[in-house]
């Protein structure tokens, strides 16, 4: 029985925006596993994104509590979730955030730099398959190696987790399955805990557990008996 | 209001602290030129009208003795519109309540009639009657400092008796806005006094019976004043003249002026400045605002906007900036000004004041500064004018970044060094203008601050290195040398070394001079004689040595020959070499052996003067004695003179190091907060991405104000050199016969410069800082740029 890296007990998040309350979580559980290949599955507004923040700690929640293996991360200072994200996160966006000033090969540096225990930036391109392009910058990089050096930057400090918010929104089919590709290696080689969102159905094949969301809670949590390798999928 | 004028409000509005920002550094433009202007044509105008009210004379000359007829040939000469002729002579005085003796200025009334020149205008009670030997008018200045009003008296040693004076009257005179007593460098009104008294008194006490000592001219309009002076020269050459000179060598007069030219150059100097500056962030700032509102300009367009009214757009923008910096700089330029002209006003005793605040000050200020402003939008403007809607709307292109800093060649540099040297490579134009900024701002703080150094440079040398006697007495006629027993002998007298000051001309080939020379002995210990080295020089038996001053005038150089002839007692030319040149910073001076002078006038040796050094714990008993000295006429105390002029500096010191680091603040921080906040916003999506990968506050504050701290840093060298250069113009600018500014900048007025100029920056930075500290790390994963 692998033990469970987050568990997330009724949480809710309220949006104050002067009268109006948006609510964008309204009590959800969850487990997530170690080494587990999460997919979040959901319509537009139902609450993915702001899950992933706050179990990022990009965000606050407005009640319930969300434990980080021992750990209270809902009781996280503001430092600490920094720190938290420094030596155990991994994001991955859909508009990769690169920093167009340093070329492909710095991006990475820039987190092994501040990370404990960090990958060479070398090898975390590698990985994502972008061996050749280390010293390229962003903007000379098309839209899918850019999000592939995004991965590499997020998995360059081994990460505990990686958090993938719609990572092949922006790109077309053939790219964003390489992109996939390098998410599930990285998953298996490293056993990193890896949450992915997406409006793609057929990208639920290749997780573990696919979690539906509706209206700010779990619909329901489909666990795949096998998993779809990538490359075998389209749309 | 159309839709484009409210955005435009909105945006002034949103970029409230900015615009403030830069309109500030406009203002302070605006300020300095209604200020340096306003005052400057006002104090020039109160003077003008004060010299033509009061008549003050245009040439001016003293002699020791020429007979009253005289007048009548000077007043023949071509181009001489006014002669007044006068006694005038220095007697110390014994004021009760103060022990040490002060000196007096006494100056004659005409025995029949008004004065025609260098008129008094009364403040109080009358003028002295033409009869009475024992009244006096005394200026405001004096009587003020010790309280006097007509009818308090006070004694002078006149003619070797002790009398007692009637204050008959207080005035203000033309003549002496600016009064110095003997070795101020400051007007002392407790020590110092001008005293008007009746002609016959003055010439029964100096012995002057149809005779005067000194002559004032006023000129018809074109007169030629050189072909004057020449003619009066030749006239007085018998009676001891000892040169004319016009108003620019007029002490009082010289005075003033200097403080015009200040003003001068603060309005061609500072304005500039600011409005560079101004333009610069007014650049920047558009700049960013077009790129950010980008698609909305091709929106616009898209929409049927002309291409002319959304440029107008913008510019009104730019426009309202200088609106607002032209009316807060207009205003407290006003007020300062004012403000600066009435302390001018007082400080210079004038009887009134003209202010000269016409409107074309403002028109013009409006116009430079609108200009200004313009200028800097141009550009963007016109990027907004030409960019083609269906361009506009698509994302720019990518900026493109050098691979400098490369990992190879600075390995040790990590990734967030090696973001700020790539971001400053790549807008190079902009940190190079940044740096600019801010080396300015540390410019102003060095030209204008260094003026403290080099005054206290030339007091330190005055006081200590060349003049280090305590007291000097200086006689009304030369005396037989053997007066310096008699010295010695008063009481706390601890040494005295004699002084014999003869007027002469000097010349060298066809240049020529007319100045005093003062004879020391050989090796003085006091009263020293430094040469440009700064090393004490031993009067050599004969030889001749000017100062820099008057040696540069002459074209002289040591080992030249000089023709000296003498203007006092019988005449002689003789040829001298010039065996050293002195180091001086007031007036034109020339020094000899005293021996060699007196074997020179051939006569017996005679002294002019007296330097002592004394003992402080008798100071009042020397006083004592000293008042009842009857060849004295007056009395220098160094010491004194130096605590007044420190005391005097030490106040304007506080005001001018407010206003320039004001004015400096104003920069640094326009510049630099301006060039934090538009660096944010082209970043800040960068700066939060950061955040999201597990950066601190701090290190990603450090990516943004780490640059503006390496550009500031760099800037301060920079800003040292500027200022130097700007120094070294103002003191070319402020040599005259009268004082020569050495340029000294202390490292202290370096460091406080920069000191000052990184506390605007960092007070800046840590407000941009708390923006950074407050960037929403959500949004910027929502969007793409
Ligand atoms: N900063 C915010 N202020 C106010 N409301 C917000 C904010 N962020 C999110 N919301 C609201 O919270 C709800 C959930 O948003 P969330 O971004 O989590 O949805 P999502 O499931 O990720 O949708 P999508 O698939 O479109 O990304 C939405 O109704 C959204 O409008
Ligand atoms: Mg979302």
């Amino acid at each position: 029985m692998p033990q469970p890296v987050f568990i997330v007990e009724a949480l809710t998040k309220v949006y104050r925006t002067g009268d109006v309350e948006v609510h964008a979580l309204r009590g959800v559980d969850l487990e997530i596993d170690a080494g587990e290949f999460l997919v979040l599955l959901g319509p537009s507004g139902s609450g993915k994104s702001t899950l992933l923040n706050i179990l990022g700690g990009l965000d606050h929640a407005t009640a319930g509590r969300v434990l980080f293996r021992d750990a209270e991360l809902t009781a996280f200072s503001e430092r600490q979730l920094t720190l938290y994200r420094r030596e155990h996160v991994g994001f991955v966006f859909q508009f990769y955030n690169l920093v167009p000033s340093l070329t492909a090969r710095e991006n990475v540096s820039l987190v092994t730099e501040i990370a404990t225990d960090p990958m060479r930036p070398e090898e975390a391109l590698e990985r994502v398959g972008l061996g050749a392009r280390l010293d390229h910058f962003p903007a000379q990089l098309s839209g899918g190696e850019q999000q592939r050096v995004a991965i590499a930057r997020a998995i360059a400090k081994r990460p505990k987790v990686l958090f993938c918010d719609e990572p092949t929104g922006a790109l077309d089919s053939k790219t964003g399955v390489r992109v996939l590709e390098a998410l599930v290696k990285v998953n298996q080689d490293l056993g990193t805990t890896t949450a992915v969102i997406t409006h793609n159905v057929a990208i639920g094949q290749i997780a573990d557990r696919v979690v539906y969301f509706a209206d700010g809670q779990v619909a329901r949590v489909e666990e795949n008996a096998t998993r779809q390798v990538a490359a075998a999928i389209s749309w | 209001m159309s839709a484009l004028d409210r955005k435009l409000l909105r945006d002034l509005w949103r970029l409230r602290t900015q615009v403030l920002a830069i309109a500030m550094v406009m203002a302070a433009g605006v300020a300095t030129l209604v200020l340096a202007i306003g005052a400057y044509r006002s104090l020039d105008e109160t003077r003008e009208t004060y010299y033509e009210r009061y008549r003050f004379a245009d040439v001016f000359a003293q002699a020791t003795r020429a007979p009253d007829w005289l007048a009548a040939e000077i007043a023949e000469i071509p181009g001489v519109a006014a002669v007044e002729t006068r006694i005038v002579k220095t007697a110390i005085m014994d004021v009760a309540a103060m022990p040490e003796p002060a000196t007096a200025m006494l100056v004659s009334m005409p025995a029949i009639g008004e004065q025609v020149l260098n008129r008094l205008y009364m403040r109080q009670g009358r003028t002295p009657d033409p009869e009475r030997a024992d009244e006096v008018v005394v200026n405001e200045a004096f009587a003020k400092a010790h309280g006097f009003v007509p009818g308090d008296t006070f004694h002078a040693i006149i003619d070797g008796r002790k009398r007692e004076l009637v204050i008959v009257g207080t005035a203000l005179s033309p003549e002496f806005i600016y009064a110095l007593g003997p070795w101020d460098m400051m007007p002392d009104d407790r020590r110092f006094a001008v005293g008007w008294i009746a002609r016959k008194a003055m010439e029964s006490a100096f012995d002057l019976d149809g005779a005067f000592s000194d002559v004032s001219v006023k000129l018809l309009p074109g007169a030629s004043e050189a072909a004057v002076i020449e003619r009066i020269d030749t006239l007085l050459e018998r009676y001891g003249g000892r040169g004319a000179f016009g108003r620019k060598d007029k002490q009082s007069h010289a005075f003033l002026d200097a403080e015009l030219n200040q003003l001068a150059a603060m309005a061609r100097v500072l304005p500039p400045i600011f409005l560079f500056v101004a333009a610069f962030l007014i650049n920047i700032t558009l700049t960013r605002l077009v790129a950010l509102e980008r698609e909305q300009i091709g929106l616009m367009k898209a929409l049927g906007y002309r291409s002319s009214a959304i440029g107008a757009h913008y510019l009104k923008f730019v426009a309202a900036i200088a609106v607002i910096g032209v009316v807060i700089g207009g205003i407290a330029g006003t007020w300062l000004g004012f403000g600066l002209t009435r302390l001018y006003g007082g400080f210079f005793h004038f009887p009134f004041l003209v202010f000269q605040w016409g409107a074309d000050i403002y028109a013009i200020a409006v116009v430079v500064t609108v200009g200004a402003a313009m200028l800097g939008g141009l550009r963007a403007v016109w990027s907004v004018v030409r960019l083609p809607p269906a361009v506009a709307m698509h994302a720019a292109a990518p900026v493109r970044y050098h691979k400098l800093f490369a990992g190879g060649w600075l390995g040790g540099l990590s990734q967030t060094s090696v973001m700020i040297g790539r971001h400053i490579l790549r807008y190079p134009v902009r940190a190079g203008l940044t740096m600019l900024g801010v080396a300015l701002s540390g410019a102003i703080l060095v030209a204008s601050l260094f003026a403290f150094d080099s005054i206290e440079f030339v007091t330190d040398f005055t006081y200590y290195r060349a003049d280090r006697q305590d007291a000097t007495l200086e006689f009304t006629d030369a005396q037989p040398a053997r007066i310096l027993n008699e010295v010695r002998r008063l009481p706390g007298v601890l040494s005295a070394e004699p002084m014999r000051a003869v007027a002469i001309k000097v010349r060298h080939g066809h240049l020529e001079r007319r100045v005093a020379v003062v004879g020391k002995p050989r090796g003085p210990d006091l009263s020293r004689v430094l040469d440009t080295q700064f090393v004490p020089v031993a009067m050599p038996e004969t030889g001749f040595a000017p100062s820099e001053a008057l040696a540069d005038i002459l074209g002289v150089r040591v080992g030249d020959i000089v023709q000296v002839e003498t203007l006092e007692g019988r005449k002689r030319i003789v040829d001298m070499p010039v065996t050293a040149i002195i180091q001086s910073y007031l007036g034109l001076l020339a020094f000899m052996d005293i021996d060699a002078l007196n074997r020179l006038m051939r006569d017996a040796p005679m002294v002019t003067g007296v330097n002592l050094a004394m003992d402080a714990g008798r100071a009042n008993d020397l006083f004592a004695a000293v008042k009842d000295m009857p060849a004295v006429g007056s009395v220098a105390l160094q010491k004194k003179s130096l605590e007044k002029f420190k005391e005097t500096l030490a106040e304007n010191l506080a005001i001018m190091v407010s206003v320039y680091t004001g004015l400096a603040v104003v920069i640094a921080f326009g510049v630099v907060y301006n060039a934090a906040r538009i660096q944010l916003s082209e970043r800040g999506r960068e700066l939060a991405s950061l955040r999201v990968l597990g950066f601190t506050r701090a290190e990603v504050s450090w990516i943004l104000l780490g640059e503006l701290a390496l550009l500031t840093i760099l800037a301060l060298p920079l800003g040292w050199f500027l200022g130097y250069w700007v120094a070294w113009i103002a003191a070319q600018g402020l040599q005259s016969e009268l004082y020569r500014v050495p340029l000294i900048v202390s490292r202290q007025t370096y460091a406080t410069s920069s000191l000052i100029v990184l506390g605007a920056a960092i007070v800046s930075a840590l407000l941009v800082k708390r923006r950074i500290d407050r960037l929403d790390l959500i949004d910027v994963l929502k969007t793409r740029e």
